[in-house]
């Protein structure tokens, strides 16, 4: 887990162009959007897509994407549970 | 209504340190590349962290020279954005295609499409700025800023007290880069820039750059410099271009003699060239003639650059060695000529005045 953790947080920064962060700069718990790092309606789609080319998971409804995206740890333990590749 | 166009703010963000306030080529930097990036500026002092993470270099030049004339201009809110590019933003156009082909048309992105748009960079500003107002984005080839400068000046004509952002943006990228190497748009042996001027080879140099303006019909003292005329036409022959020019002097009551400098958009491309040598040699030989392509290099938005040195030229009443073409000394400058052409194309004349 520790390791798709980490997994995760490099291909959020990479993805979404987080220039100034470091993975070390995110916590596990912390909040994606909003208040955390930030996040916003552009980014939700990103992570949407990042789901389904890397992990195999397409979300059937968007709306998924707000619990799912929590944080990198609740994410990492769905795609731990869902993930088809 | 005056009818009248004048520029009161104006930014280049060039290959050269041309956002340095004061400076005027005090240091030059000699590109030994046929392909060469902009100089950045520090573009965090214009653009927030969280805007700037999906912004491309157009778009970072474009936004950050178009906040830089604003704040010369002294204006918070333009009552239009105009923009001109030739090519848009092609890192992100190409970064979308590259997608498409490696993802089977599959797991596409949205951020490369929203900002892989001609008028992203148009956008963009508005964005930042929160202008509702006209926004209006250009794509005429080496002619894409002349024609936003042309719609800005028609909408000097309807209303009074305007303020219009008007700017030229092109941007490297990779793959159409690659492109115009092999269609021999870009020179195959390598070049000191710097004696670009001096090329007779085929093709030219390539580069990007951004370079904004606003103009108002509102007559200050702040203004810079009046856009007298400022004129395209598609294809001449070098004899036609000199019609035009005597057209479109004859029509402002400008005489050659009039003129303090002409700056040229000379490439250094041996097949296209002629175009700027037969007047230089003709009806220019007794006119300062100044050049600035070796420096700044070749976009399809690069002649609004010449905008800029004209205004910087009005300003500092001198004129560096560098941007020198011809012996002759001139020492005040009041009225400057533009011509630019691309590959024999997109001919453009515009006439400047100082305010």
């Amino acid at each position: 887990m520790a390791d798709l953790q980490l997994e995760l947080k490099e291909k959020i920064i990479e993805q979404l162009s987080l220039e100034d962060i470091e993975v070390s700069d995110i916590d596990d718990n912390d909040p994606l959007f909003g208040d955390g790092l930030g996040l916003d309606s552009i980014d939700a789609l990103e992570l949407i897509v990042l789901l389904e080319k890397d992990y195999g998971i397409k979300l059937k409804d968007p709306k998924e994407g707000k619990a799912i995206f929590e944080s990198i740890g609740v994410m990492a333990a769905y795609i731990e549970n869902n993930r088809t590749k | 209504m005056s009818g009248k166009c004048f520029i009161n703010g104006i930014a280049g963000i060039s290959a050269q340190l041309t956002t340095d306030g004061d400076a005027f080529f005090d240091d030059v930097v000699e590109h030994t590349e046929l392909i060469f990036r902009a100089i950045d500026p520090d573009y965090k002092k214009y653009i927030k962290p969280a805007a700037m993470r999906r912004m491309s270099k157009s778009v970072k030049m474009g936004v950050t020279a178009s906040q830089m004339a604003l704040d010369q201009a002294g204006i918070e809110m333009p009552d239009a954005i105009i923009t001109g590019t030739g090519m848009g933003c092609k890192q992100d156009s190409e970064k979308f295609l590259e997608n498409i082909l490696h993802n089977d048309e599959q797991f596409l992105t949205p951020t490369l499409f929203i900002q892989s748009t001609h008028n992203t960079v148009g956008g963009q500003i508005a964005l930042g700025l929160n202008c509702k107002a006209y926004n209006v984005t250009y794509v005429q080839a080496a002619a894409s800023f002349e024609v936003a400068l042309m719609d800005a000046k028609l909408k000097l004509l309807e209303k009074e007290n305007q303020h219009i952002l008007v700017g030229g943006i092109d941007e490297i990228a990779k793959n159409s880069s690659r492109l115009h190497t092999l269609d021999g748009h870009i020179k195959s042996e390598p070049l000191a820039v710097i004696d670009l001027l001096f090329s007779t080879s085929s093709g030219t140099v390539t580069s990007e750059g951004a370079t904004f303006m606003t103009v108002t019909n509102d007559s200050s003292n702040k203004n810079i410099a009046e856009i007298l005329d400022v004129t395209i036409f598609n294809q001449a022959t070098p004899e036609e271009v000199e019609d035009e020019l005597k057209e479109f002097m004859q029509r402002n009551s400008v005489e050659i003699s009039d003129l303090d400098a002409v700056i040229l958009g000379t490439n250094g491309d041996g097949d296209f060239d002629l175009y700027y040598h037969k007047l230089q040699q003709g009806v220019f030989a007794d006119v300062q003639q100044i050049g600035y392509k070796h420096l700044i290099g070749e976009h399809h938005t690069a002649s609004a650059f010449a905008y800029w040195l004209g205004c910087k030229i009005f300003n500092k009443q001198q004129l560096p060695e560098i941007v020198k073409m011809n012996k002759k000394e001139t020492s005040s400058f009041k009225t400057i000529l533009l011509y630019n052409q691309y590959r024999g194309k997109n001919h453009s004349f515009a006439l400047l005045q100082q305010c």
